[in-house]
């Protein structure tokens, strides 16, 4: 028995042991069973040891989206209250991150800041990808079409995103909308050359020649076996997309031709802390953390996408 | 063009498949406007035939347009000229839509048993594609019962068809992949190079497992292969290509013992013998294949042909029949006999 008090037991079979431990030996509490079963726990560790940028990447990805989705239970303020009397504050406990030259919040004003961010950079990402995918794969079926396309695509390249995005911004106003649109627009190319790329490679494979020996019709050798293969080196780049369309947006928001002033977003609140930045740095330091950190993540994300959709490790997808 | 009249010994026994004046030519672009700056003659006038239940060998090294030659008669690709007949009937100049249904009759192996299937599609729906385009199963029933089937002929197990192709090893594939050119139930299969991936005991096993499914099912075979010691055990014509053309093509006997082309000599003598006691003579051929953008004028192998005169030069010899069922390109036959080294 006392052999048996040093043996290590599974949790479970200390928690059902019937027989009391002996009068010398002081039995640990058994603790309540909070952690996920073993099996998923195993999984998760490894995921984690496997890809160790997707599970970085993800989790601070998860973090901003909650802080972006969360923000008004997460203790801030109305993120465009003016209190002239409490003008750039330091850090405190009642302005955890300072306040800017108007007294707002900027802890609130970052928070808030996130969701135009991720909304700007998930949607061009979504909207580039579509766009990309589809004007792709019609170059890389369709040789007549090819470099036509193509030329378009050089011209549409040539576009710096941020005069587009004045331009628009003179035709209308600024608006999430128009810088959405403006940086999709320079987006696209991108995709549409990765994808023509991956289906030039991709129609010459033998097991397409063998779906047209086995009869199969065009429309469904792009959609069995062309398009499956294509989405993987696709939706790497759309995270590489998406996180450049973060920073441009920052860009255009810096130089006022981005978000209105109105919504806070992590480019406004830097353009407005620009002129203090060399007494009151944290105006100008909380939305560039936010957004490298963002960045980063996503790019991370990117990196452990490609390593695990790589099928030249043969790893079931 | 039909240049072999004598080898249909009846009409009765129709070919299965008949080649005729197969050319293909790929132009090179970089020329001004879009024009071709010259042409690669990949396959430049080749005829056979195949009878059913036949294995035809199409040998050659590298780069000769052997592979071309199968993925022209799978309409892969338009031919520049030349006619495919399949059972008697022309399929070169088909619509895209009217030939499908006459997909069925042949299929293909390839060579790389990796890139030859799907990653994305599990084993099910790989062999599952062929047997749902022509139709070939009524009832879902009915179709998961050929599934497992085919599974058991290529020696797999039935229940392994529910797995990715990844988890199998090359020459498990190499058998899915014949599983699916059998799923379309056709009368023709082309091997191009179906076993030249595999480890020789793997290539044992794939080899014996088209010999006895030839034997079970009446399959015709074209077996594109350079391998010519496995050509010899499993085919029972063989033509030689050389440079986008047949130079010589008999029956397996025949051209192994008493070949009549300078190239198919220089070819087998390059056969490994396991023997190393045997002394054997190597003709050794100098000189690499010429470009296929510019051939040599006059017979192709004049440039590395031990035995060329000068009407090689200016004159393109014609498969010509040196006995019955063997045929060779080669000017030296038309000399007389004596004169004749390859006799």
């Amino acid at each position: 028995m006392s052999d048996a008090a040093y043996r290590i037991e599974p949790m479970d079979a200390a928690a059902s042991r019937s027989t009391p431990p002996t009068a010398d030996f002081v039995a640990a509490p058994v603790m309540p069973d909070i952690l996920p079963p073993a099996k998923i726990r195993r999984g998760v560790a490894r995921f984690i040891y496997r890809y160790p940028n997707m599970a970085v990447g993800g989790a601070l990805l998860f973090i901003m989206l909650c802080a972006a989705i969360f923000a008004p239970w997460l203790g801030t303020v109305d993120p465009t209250e003016i209190a002239t009397s409490r003008r750039t504050r330091f850090p405190s406990a009642t302005n955890w991150l300072g306040t800017d030259m108007l007294g707002r919040d900027i802890y609130s004003r970052v928070l808030y800041g996130a969701r135009v961010s991720l909304i700007v950079g998930f949607s061009v990402a979504v909207l580039a990808s579509i766009a990309g995918l589809t004007i792709g794969l019609v170059s890389g079926m369709v040789r007549r079409a090819d470099g036509v396309i193509m030329r378009v695509m050089d011209g549409m390249m040539s576009i710096p995103p941020i005069l587009l995005a004045i331009a628009l911004m003179a035709l209308t106003r600024g608006s999430v909308q128009n810088v959405v649109i403006a940086i999709t627009i320079a987006e696209i190319p991108r995709v549409a050359r990765l994808v023509r790329g991956v289906v030039l490679s991709l129609r010459e494979q033998p097991y397409v020649d063998a779906a047209i020996a086995s009869g199969t019709t065009t429309p469904m050798i792009i959609l069995r076996h062309i398009l499956p293969n294509t989405l993987a080196p696709m939706s790497v780049q759309a995270t590489y997309i998406c996180a450049s369309a973060m920073i441009v947006e920052a860009i255009l928001s810096f130089i006022g031709a981005g978000i209105p002033p109105i919504t806070p977003s992590w480019g406004n609140i830097m353009a407005e802390g620009r002129s203090l930045w060399q007494v009151k740095i944290y105006i100008v330091l909380f939305p560039a953390a936010f957004l490298s950190v963002t960045v980063l993540a996503v790019n991370l994300l990117g990196d452990g996408l490609r390593d695990a959709l790589d099928p030249r490790m043969a790893k079931r997808l | 063009m039909n240049a072999h009249p004598d080898l249909r010994q009846a009409e009765s026994a129709r070919p299965i498949l008949e080649v005729n004046d197969l050319k293909k030519h790929y132009a090179l672009p970089g020329g001004l406007f879009g024009k071709a700056r010259g042409y690669v003659y990949a396959v430049d006038g080749v005829s056979f035939e195949i009878m059913r239940g036949e294995t035809l060998a199409l040998v050659g090294e590298s780069g000769c347009g052997k592979s071309t030659v199968g993925k022209a008669i799978l309409q892969l690709f338009d031919l520049t000229s030349g006619q495919v007949v399949l059972d008697g009937k022309r399929i070169d100049d088909l619509s895209k839509g009217a030939l499908r249904p006459l997909r069925q009759r042949m299929q293909v192996v390839f060579q790389d048993p990796f890139s030859s299937l799907n990653p994305r599609m599990k084993v099910k729906d790989i062999l599952a594609e062929p047997i749902r385009n022509f139709g070939l199963a009524k009832s879902n029933a009915e179709l998961d019962k050929k599934l497992g089937d085919l599974m058991e002929r290529v020696g797999l197990p039935r229940d392994a068809i529910n797995r990715w192709p990844h988890e199998f090893s090359g020459g498990q594939r190499q058998r899915i992949g014949i599983a699916r050119a059998l799923a379309a139930e056709p009368d023709l299969i082309i091997c191009d190079e179906a076993v030249s991936a595999l480890d020789v005991s793997v290539k044992a096993q794939i080899v014996n497992l088209l010999q006895d499914l030839q034997a079970e099912l009446g399959l015709a075979l074209l077996f594109i292969s350079h391998d010519l010691a496995i050509v010899e055990h499993m085919t029972h014509r063989v033509a030689v290509m050389y440079l986008g053309k047949i130079v010589e093509m008999a029956g397996k006997t025949q051209l192994f013992s008493s070949p009549q082309h300078p190239y198919t000599r220089a070819l087998l003598s390059a056969v490994p013998v396991p023997d190393p006691e045997t002394k054997r003579q190597r003709i050794l051929l100098t000189g690499d294949v010429p470009s296929p953008v510019n051939p040599p004028k006059g017979c192709r192998f004049n440039t590395r042909c031990p035995y060329v005169f000068d009407r090689c030069r200016t004159e393109e010899p014609l498969l010509q029949s040196t006995a019955s069922g063997h045929f060779a390109a080669c000017h030296l036959h038309d000399g007389p006999a004596s004169e004749n080294p390859m006799r």
